[in-house]
């Protein structure tokens, strides 16, 4: 792999808190090598501005290794950036050049307000977990873990689906600001193990309902959260979703 | 003062249920009136909240994330440990506990070990019952593989993102219980000290990330979930805010330190690429049980890998160590590598890089599968791209990471893997309860430094945390608050509460106020250098103590020149950091004291004055086979406090994989 070092401006969100108005300022960051991560290249510009007595920006970032789901920039246009199923962290800067002008923005949507410059609040995702995001178990009251086999297929559909990190990307990138993808992901895991069944139908209506609540918006299938979603969650799981709810929705008149 | 493990009496195989047959117990009114505070989110502290919080103890749970979905055990990769003994191949509860306590070189306690075997299986009933998506096999059972330091199948696993998944599993338990009411959760919140009522844990003081404000909170006790510190070396594995402070604060409030210096190296993370290095990426351990791990039999070898033969190859752990080959313990993969990369070696342009390879495992797939399918006479070309797609389903997502950090394709040339801090066997001394030496307080998962005793096995962490978060510390906290059910809850207004929070406010003042002329990322950076070069993956008695004097000194340069931008009264991760740097500064300090005093070689502790003739840990049983126990006494100076471990049943020899 070719190293090369390059000269970039950035121009990055600012905004001191939620209650204030933010705006794009202009950096220029020098040398910064091909082999860096993103993260890495804001670093070397916040170390910058702190020695230049500026205040540095704020961005969310911890494990950078991709897993986490904290890392959350909008960067030219794209959640993640220009990468297919990447997160902001595990973006090198060999995906720029030379020369290149970068736009940073923090996720845009009315259920993740701004807390500082790029960092949101996304306590909208633990509220939607609280309303049904799990299977009602007790520590101690597990049967077996053979007991119950599981169609490999469904095991590997419901991983497939647990592998989202939460990070609300979907979220950013949709033109309504739909958490369906999410949520999707979180229902069908559970739909597709037996040990899900019981709070099946209690779980997906619930789980909406918060989602609604929350102020997210609905979706009209542009697939746009599927295309940069970073760990490839498909939208097969709205789809899911959409059956689970209108068969809660059926069945649950009758009790 | 002598150290109590309150270990229980009786058989080492009866000890855990002897206990929690005569433990305390505390009824389910009063379980109500009982306030605990859990510090931190990962697995330990998830699992311990949402237990509690089930039986009906009012819970406070705490992670300085935006979300407890994030703590760091979200990245552990390759598996769990469990001695359900599924695939027939001799595995027991024994077996785990012996390799365990051998993997440690012997500088763990047996009860604790034996019970951690003992819980491992219920840990995996309750995570599938969460609904966790374990691998299966096509009958639709649970699939195993092989870990370090093991010759059994025992691994449970969810492709390479186990740890994810696990957490995912007690983070919805967790939310079930904030949308019960039973736990109240703090995000972006950090503690910043204990308070201590008549010799008690009784509270924290935590601030707020995102106002800066600080906050004082009461519980009849305080558990400390908080991780590793292994971010001391600046360069690891572990996420960019892991930190000690909390069990650091605790520490300085009365909380022995056990065994600080003992780090784990992990032998396969991608290499360091250059200065800008703010972390470093771990590849699984799982993938040693079909990479093979090579360095060319030439110093100073430039060709491409693809074009050195294999005659030309030095397969050094299958040479060294034929029994285990590369799945021997982490500790002994790790001085391998380097001892290779030493000696001129090494690889890649940096040279401090050894090769691991799938080609053979590729082949080897590939020709299985064309058995299975019928295929005769097929060509190396088709192999590799059947082989490619069964490595591809154990491994892809790895193989993938790799790819985007190196730009370079590990399916076509051998991945550079090298040595990184990945955890800390070290931690607050606990006794067989998970309490440390300040009533009330209490340590679990990493934070803790009981079970893994000098080097951690692969897939044993995931195991650690949740064995304490699901299966003890809801028995052992039990025997403590059984006493305490006549304690009311204590007003924040007591001066107890009063007085640490105005410390820690002065403190965050005093950091403020330094304005100096270096960046807290500097001093981390410089911190992190001097314990890689001194404090690492091998240590002799004058590096650590210059490393001591170099300590103290980058200390006094923090403390009078740091600077800090913002204020204290918003959101100021630059300040948050600070706060952290310091505390690893005086937390790596009393590593290197530690590594100094253990004049011996252990696990992952390698005294250069301590080896074999061909190089092994050796260590010294007469004289350091106790757990050294610190107590904080003011600034740099601590008192050794011994817990001398004896073996009742694993009778320690010198360590052989050979």
């Amino acid at each position: 792999m070719e190293h090369y070092h390059m000269n970039l401006t950035l121009k990055v969100w600012r905004q001191q808190n939620n209650q204030s108005k933010g705006q794009l300022e202009t950096y220029q960051v020098k040398d910064i090598s091909s082999e860096m991560s993103f993260l890495e290249m804001f670093d070397v510009l916040n170390e910058q501005l702190i020695l230049e007595g500026k205040d540095p920006i704020a961005f969310d970032h911890d494990c950078r290794e991709g897993i986490c789901g904290m890392c959350s920039m909008y960067i030219n246009g794209q959640a993640h950036g220009p990468w297919q199923q990447n997160t902001t962290c595990q973006l090198h800067m060999r995906a720029f050049k030379d020369g290149d002008t970068i736009v940073v923005e923090p996720w845009r949507s009315n259920a993740f307000p701004v807390v500082k410059d790029l960092v949101v609040d996304r306590s909208s995702f633990d509220r939607i977990i609280q309303a049904g995001g799990y299977i009602s178990v007790n520590t101690g009251n597990a049967v077996d873990a053979n007991a119950i086999p599981i169609d490999k297929k469904d095991a590997d559909n419901a991983f497939m689906a647990a592998a989202c990190i939460g990070c609300g990307a979907c979220v950013a990138t949709c033109k309504n600001g739909s958490a369906m993808l999410f949520v999707g992901a979180k229902v069908s895991q559970l739909a597709l193990l037996p040990q899900g069944a019981p709070e099946r139908e209690s779980r997906v209506l619930n789980m909406v309902a918060q989602m609604d609540k929350e102020g997210f918006g609905n979706c009209t299938n542009t697939y746009a959260c599927e295309a940069e979603c970073p760990k490839g969650i498909s939208v097969a799981n709205i789809a899911r979703l959409n059956s689970e709810y209108l068969k809660a929705g059926l069945s649950t008149e009758e009790k | 003062m002598a150290l109590d493990a309150k270990i229980p009496q009786g058989e080492m195989d009866k000890k855990w249920s002897d206990y929690k047959g005569h433990v305390k117990l505390v009824n389910p009114a009063n379980k109500r009136k009982l306030e605990v505070i859990v510090v931190g989110t990962g697995l330990a502290g998830a699992s311990a909240a949402a237990s509690l919080g089930e039986l009906g103890y009012k819970v406070k749970a705490f992670c300085f994330q935006d979300s407890p979905r994030r703590a760091h055990s979200i990245a552990a990769q390759g598996g769990i440990n469990a001695a359900k003994n599924y695939q027939n191949d001799g595995d027991s509860v024994f077996r785990l506990f012996y390799d365990t306590v051998k993997g440690g070189d012997y500088r763990a306690r047996e009860a604790n070990v034996h019970r951690l075997a003992e819980v491992s299986t219920a840990i995996i009933d309750q995570c599938v019952a969460q609904g966790v998506p374990f691998a299966r096999e096509y009958g639709g059972l649970l699939s195993n593989r092989s870990f370090g330091g093991t010759q059994v199948q025992r691994t449970f696993y969810a492709a390479g993102q186990t740890g994810q998944q696990l957490l995912l599993g007690a983070y919805s338990a967790l939310e079930r219980q904030v949308a019960l009411g039973n736990v109240q959760m703090f995000a972006r919140h950090e503690m910043l000290d204990v308070v201590k009522i008549d010799g008690k844990a009784r509270g924290i003081i935590a601030r707020d990330l995102v106002s800066g404000k600080t906050e004082r909170h009461f519980g009849h006790a305080v558990l400390l979930c908080s991780g590793g510190y292994g971010n001391v070396f600046y360069l690891s594995t572990n996420a960019m805010g892991s930190n000690v402070t909390a069990a650091w604060k605790a520490h300085k409030k009365g909380a022995f330190f056990g065994n600080p210096c003992f780090t784990q190296i992990h032998p396969t993370c991608i290499p360091v690429s250059g200065d800008h290095q703010s972390k470093l990426t771990l590849m699984s351990e799982s993938l040693r049980n079909d990479g093979r791990i090579w360095v060319p039999k030439q110093k100073g070898d430039n060709r491409n890998p693809k074009d050195i033969p294999e005659n030309e190859r030095d397969y050094y752990l299958e040479r060294r160590y034929p029994a285990f080959g590369n799945l021997v313990p982490r500790d002994v993969a790790s001085r391998a590598a380097k001892e290779r990369c030493d000696e001129g070696y090494g690889v890649g342009t940096t040279k401090m890089a050894v090769y691991l390879d799938y080609k053979d495992a590729i082949m080897r797939y590939g020709k299985i599968e064309a058995g299975k399918q019928g295929l005769t006479a097929v060509d190396d070309a088709t192999v590799f791209s059947l082989g490619k797609a069964v490595v591809e389903e154990k491994y892809g997502n790895l193989f993938e990471m790799y790819e985007k950090i190196t730009g370079e394709n590990p399916y076509e040339t051998p991945m550079r893997i090298y040595p990184a801090v990945h955890y800390t066997m070290g931690g607050l001394w606990v006794d067989y309860e998970l309490q440390t030496t300040v009533p009330g307080l209490y340590a679990l998962g990493e934070a803790n430094f009981s079970d893994h005793g000098a080097n951690r096995l692969g897939a044993s962490a995931l195991m650690q945390g949740l064995a304490d978060g699901y299966f003890v510390i809801p028995y052992t906290l039990g025997n403590y608050l059984a006493e305490d059910i006549r304690t009311a809850s204590i007003s924040t207004d007591h001066e107890a509460f009063v007085q640490t929070e105005k410390e820690v406010n002065d403190r965050l003042q005093q950091l403020m106020s330094i304005q100096g002329k270096q960046t807290v990322e500097s001093f981390h950076k410089r911190l992190g250098k001097i314990m890689w070069d001194k404090c690492g993956m091998a240590r002799n008695a004058e590096g650590l103590k210059q490393a001591i004097q170099e300590i103290q000194a980058l200390k006094k340069e923090f403390w009078s020149d740091v600077r800090i931008p913002g204020s204290i009264d918003a959101f100021n991760p630059e300040l948050d950091k600070a706060g952290r740097v310091a505390d690893f500064i005086e937390l790596g300090e009393l590593m290197c004291k530690d590594a100094l005093n253990r004049n011996e070689s252990c696990g992952g502790h390698f005294r250069e004055e301590s080896q074999t003739e061909d190089g092994e840990a050796k260590r010294d049983d007469e004289q350091y086979s106790y757990v050294a126990a610190w107590e904080s006494k003011g600034e740099s100076n601590w008192e050794l406090h011994k817990e001398p471990l004896n073996f009742e049943i694993v009778k320690p020899t010198q360590r052989s994989y050979k």
